[in-house]
């Protein structure tokens, strides 16, 4: 009986326990809540991965209405791909909130803290399952808003500021999207993802259509920090508190990388949106400048975050990669680097989390003779690294061999030379952190440990988990592997 | 395709621009939220001048009235209206504690004290 | 057969394990040292069973684990491997006996971590040396670069902060542009990566991407320092002697020509190339590395300088031997990995028993050395005929092959090339000899200084021994090379 309602039920949960935490009024009672809402989550998403994996595609009607006139929730392998990662990350990232969050945020806002987590994770979700156009705008807007709360909650006062900016940014960015919404209704008369892909072929080549695409691409490029739309993101990442960094570029820009994915091949048709090849070479320029551009910056970081920040953007230019090559190789590689890049950007955020717990800095400059303090730390560090550039038996590797082996098969060598030249200064990127950790021995103090502070055992344990997850997923990509390779599959097919 | 046809189009275009130039011209944050409500207002006449048909009446079922306007655009439009509401007051809301923290609502001299 | 797989594991897991137990016993210096020595010691008798086996005709292989569909971790032990893993494996023992004096004898810090990575190095050395694909080659091939990395930064400075990263971004950079693209590139075309008798690739295929790819492979792999990419082996010798000797004159650069001869034979397969490349550029390349190098190490005052440059010209005999492509010369290449590495061995273990007892790094204040300390510089005086490449040492036999290898192809290149550095390579090592034995020292005072420590000395004998050894008994390499070659002919 339940497990017909599970797709609701994933929305439903965390937005019914969102209140809740704001009457609980305290910060251990609502992490409490939180984590046990966030594993139920997880584990309702896990079913419905089995649901989707036996049955096929499961549509819900909410409300009993039926669609077109109802919204209707759908569920394909795509989006119980992103269900896991999104769930996932949230539900481990949570366990090590406990011991940081109290930190870096005064007590008496924790419990909002976590309301607007719940929100944000509601936001998510619901965008993911929905397959309704305007419910899709309205569940981005609850993400979006419950973002700027999260980033804003901190005490660094420079975390206003970035919330701000990502508040004027995001807002055109949905709005954009809205329009984007907007035109699809006027010229089909529905708003039924379905139902739009269904009727879109009788409005072909017209130009309110090509409008729409523009406008989506424009307002989701912001929101996901397609790069030159990426503004908003560096100050977000590295001024909010570091656990929301780390939940944050774990999930949301890859979320509307999936908005990006399901409105190509759901709603416009993959023929009509590569509109003869104009839109995916632009994409693919956009998706190689941010390679490069990220990668560089990232190289004169000096904070870690900051740092990390610029090499999500570099990273997000991979999955954009290849999303333009408009081959089912390229879709399935960038489908296996938005898994991939998850864990390792989870891992190396949380990662800094731990550092900036023991240390209160992120600068690499003060953090030099760090390895001979906290090895295990580093070495969980040096292990994310090593994949984010791509070694082998990491699974950082397994993306990049699948994208350059998509950029071959389609013959593009010159996207070929972008992804080795950028992993060339990951390379130097993370070495710069490593070799002032490692090999700097640094000529005062510089490194002050709270050493009276309590080993933060749920911490450690997620970023644990996460580094695994790293390792596992280098020499075993069998799941994420196929499940890509069958969405991309079905996506083409469609 | 006459001018007046479209008219509603001109006035859409026309106020959106102006939000956005008032979101990129102008230092004042407050007048930044401003400019944002004024491009959102803008997305909404969009969508209830799309679903206006002359002649047409409320979509109430009798024997009288046959053509009716969509009402579908004026439910959506509602909810974003929400929507815009509640980012304009998590804006100024923002904007509030920035004051607190910087003793200033000017963009460039919050980012010259940040850096 | 299964007996063949555990071998296969034991020699993966040996030093693995030996690194835990250096690690374990840090506290107790004697333990530790122990626990090197004996390790090494299992890892002869493992690395001679498998030979026996390879002699026999088999080629034992295990499949490890498989992680992305197509690709998995595969060893296979072919006869080139087999003499790899044999140089490295002895070396390794011979090495540790020698670095525990050089350490002990020069109060080097951070012995433990020294130790550790020593082993590691070794482990990767053996699964280079096992790879049966591309992929098992390309991560131990990074795995090395990895673990030696912190052997070249071993002191600390600012200098082997610079050199170190200079070795790593050559290295690094090198790898992830042009080796692992060709991988990829290799197995679009092919479908897999596996190093197959007669080569995965045909000539049905574009005759340019074929001649790109050989070029990508050359350059990827940057421990062959096929010039320019070159310049990470001199940096690397600021680490401390033991590990320029072993890694830096054996394993290191000889992981790269060997996966080169390797990814020639096995991939590409001679007569391919031989068929499809009309400008042997490779060769050329070769050539001018070989003769620039040694102009370089004329030049060159600092002892090991002199020797790293001594080292890639040595590397890029066998690249030039390769690129010859007939099968007599590549046994001379086979060969010539062998005889360089006792050779080049047993010369930096000379400079590294110098610099213990005297903490001189120059060849100009070398004169009149070779009275005080005599067994040091009698090896150095054979290794040097080693590399010139005179009778009765093992460099005579590997120049023979390239030789004759370079007349069957009639390369008057090759063999003009092999002509002016065998001239080269005697003038830059005989006047060391000459000013060590026959010099008197320049200010004139008498020298006390006196040999270096016991265990040094006793593995720069050894080593040298060897060299004149393996020219008089050289059937067990032969026997291997030719089976190298055998389906060739």
């Amino acid at each position: 009986m339940i497990s017909s309602h599970l797709p609701v039920l994933q929305v439903i949960l965390p937005l019914i326990a969102a209140p809740l935490c704001v009457i609980l009024r305290q910060g251990t009672l609502s992490w409490l809540l939180t984590t046990l809402v966030c594993f139920m989550s997880l584990a309702i998403s896990s079913c419905l991965y089995d649901q989707v994996m036996t049955e096929g595609v499961i549509s819900y009607a909410l409300g009993g209405w039926l669609s077109p006139w109802g919204i209707e929730y759908r569920l394909d392998k795509l989006t119980v791909f992103m269900l896991l990662i999104v769930n996932g990350v949230a539900a481990i990232v949570l366990l090590g909130a406990r011991s940081s969050i109290p930190n870096e945020i005064s007590s008496d806002r924790l419990y909002l803290f976590y309301t607007a987590f719940l929100l944000n994770l509601t936001g998510l979700l619901g965008v993911i399952v929905t397959g309704d156009a305007f419910n899709l705008f309205v569940f981005i807007e609850i993400a979006s808003l419950s973002s700027y709360a999260m980033i804003s909650i901190g005490r660094d006062r420079r975390c206003l500021y970035a919330a701000f900016k990502y508040l004027i940014f995001g807002t055109i960015g949905a709005s954009f999207i809205l329009i984007s919404v907007g035109l699809l209704y006027a010229v089909t008369g529905t708003l039924n993802m379905n139902d739009i892909f269904q009727r879109l072929p009788d409005v072909e080549n017209t130009r309110t259509l090509t409008t729409a695409l523009v406008f989506f691409v424009v307002g989701v490029g912001i929101k996901a920090a397609i790069f030159p739309l990426h503004l908003w993101l560096p100050d977000a990442y590295s001024y909010s508190p570091s656990i929301v960094s780390t939940f944050l570029a774990g999930t949301t820009t890859k979320v509307f990388i999936y908005v990006l994915i399901r409105f190509i091949f759901s709603i416009f048709g993959y023929d009509t949106a590569i509109n003869g090849g104009t839109f995916n070479n632009l994409l693919m320029m956009f998706a190689c400048a941010g390679i490069l551009y990220g990668s560089y910056l990232a190289i004169k970081q000096d904070s870690l975050k900051r740092l990390l920040a610029y090499s999500s953007i570099a990273q997000l230019g991979y999955m954009l990669l290849g999303i333009s090559l408009a081959t089912e190789a390229g879709l399935a590689a960038g489908l296996i680097h938005v898994f991939n890049h998850a864990i390792i950007k989870v891992a190396l955020f949380l990662s800094v989390v731990t550092i900036i717990f023991y240390c209160k800095t992120d600068s690499i400059i003060q953090l030099a003779g760090l390895a001979k303090k906290l090895p295990l730390l580093t070495s969980a560090f040096l292990v994310s690294g090593l994949s984010l550039i791509g070694v082998p038996m990491t699974a950082g590797f397994i993306s990049k061999w699948y994208l350059i082996k998509a950029s071959l098969q389609s013959g593009y060598w010159g996207l070929v030379v972008v992804i080795v030249f950028s992993s060339v200064l990951a390379i130097i990127y993370i070495w710069k952190f490593i070799e002032a950790s490692y090999f700097k021995s640094s000529e005062k103090e510089l490194v002050a440990l709270n050493e009276d502070q309590k080993t933060p055992c749920l911490l450690l344990f997620s970023l644990a988990l996460f580094v695994i997850a790293n390792i596992y997923f280098g020499l075993d990509s069998s799941f994420n592997v196929e499940l890509a390779n069958a969405i991309a599959n079905d996506l083409f097919r469609k | 395709m006459d001018f007046l046809g479209t008219f509603n189009y001109w006035v859409v275009v026309i106020l959106m621009m102006i939000g956005l130039y008032i979101v990129i011209a102008h230092q004042n944050l407050v007048k930044k939220l401003i400019g944002i409500n004024i491009f959102q207002t803008s997305i909404f006449i969009l969508f209830i001048s799309m679903g206006k048909i002359t002649g047409g009446t409320a979509p109430i079922l009798n024997e009288v009235n046959t053509l009716y306007s969509s009402p579908l655009p004026h439910v959506l439009i509602l909810t974003a209206i929400v929507v815009g509401i509640s980012t304009t007051a998590l804006g100024l809301a923002i904007v509030i504690r920035l004051y607190h923290a910087f003793g200033t609502v000017d963009d460039d001299e919050i980012q010259q004290e940040i850096e | 057969m299964m007996t063949d797989q555990l071998l296969i594991i034991l020699a993966l897991c040996i030093p693995t394990v030996a690194a835990i137990l250096i690690a374990v016993t840090h506290n107790n210096v004697n333990l530790r040292e122990t626990g090197t020595l004996l390790s090494s010691v299992c890892l002869i008798f493992v690395v001679y069973n498998l030979l026996q086996i390879v002699l026999a005709g088999d080629q034992p292989q295990l499949f490890l684990l498989k992680f992305l569909p197509g690709l998995a971790i595969h060893f296979k032990i072919e006869p080139l491997g087999m003499l790899f893993a044999c140089i490295a494996s002895f070396l390794w023992l011979i090495n540790s006996i020698y670095s525990i004096g050089y350490m002990r004898g020069n109060n080097e810090k951070h012995q433990t971590r020294f130790y550790i990575c020593f082993a590691v190095a070794i482990a990767s050395t053996i699964g280079i040396a096992f790879s049966a694909n591309l992929i098992t080659l390309f991560i131990f091939y990074e795995a090395l670069t990895l673990s030696t990395y912190p052997l070249v930064t071993h002191k600390g400075s600012e200098d082997a902060m610079r050199a170190g990263r200079a070795y790593l971004g050559i290295l690094l950079s090198t790898s992830i542009c042009f080796f692992l693209p060709a991988i990829i590139w290799t197995s679009v075309l092919a479908g897999n990566t596996e190093f197959t008798s007669g080569g995965i690739l045909d000539n049905e295929m574009n005759h340019c991407v074929i001649f790109i790819l050989l070029m990508l492979f050359s350059y990827g792999i940057g421990k062959a320092a096929l010039m320019p990419m070159h310049r990470w082996l001199p940096a690397a010798m600021v680490a401390p002697t033991p590990v320029s000797a072993l890694l830096h004159a054996v394993a290191v650069v000889k992981a790269g020509v060997f996966s080169i001869v390797k990814i020639v034979t096995y991939i590409f397969s001679p007569a391919l190339l031989a068929e499809v490349v009309d400008f042997n550029l490779l060769l050329y390349l070769a050539g001018v590395t070989i003769i620039v190098a040694s102009i370089i190490a004329l030049q060159a005052d600092n002892l090991k300088r002199r020797l790293a440059y001594s080292t890639i010209s040595q590397l890029s005999y066998v690249i030039l031997a390769t690129a010859l492509l007939a099968p007599i010369s590549i046994m001379g290449a086979a060969l010539h990995i062998l005889a360089h590495a006792f050779g080049k061995i047993t010369l930096f273990f000379a400079a590294g028993s110098i610099y213990t007892a005297t903490k001189k790094t120059a060849v100009s204040e070398l004169d009149g050395i070779g009275k005080v300390m005599p067994w040091t510089m009698g090896a150095f005086a054979i290794a040097s005929l080693s590399m010139i490449g005179v009778p009765p040492t093992a460099g005579f036999l590997s120049k023979w092959y390239i030789l004759q290898g370079a007349f069957s192809v009639e390369s008057w290149f090759a063999i003009t090339v092999i002509i002016i550095s065998t001239l080269l390579n005697a003038g830059y090592f005989l006047p060391i000899v000459y000013a060590a034995f026959f010099k008197k020292p320049s200010d004139g005072k008498k020298l006390d200084y006196h040999e270096a420590p016991f265990a040094m000395v006793f593995a720069l004998t050894v080593t040298s021994i060897l060299t004149i050894v393996l020219f008089l008994f050289p059937e067990i390499p032969l026997q291997l090379v030719k089976m190298l070659v055998g389906n060739m002919i």
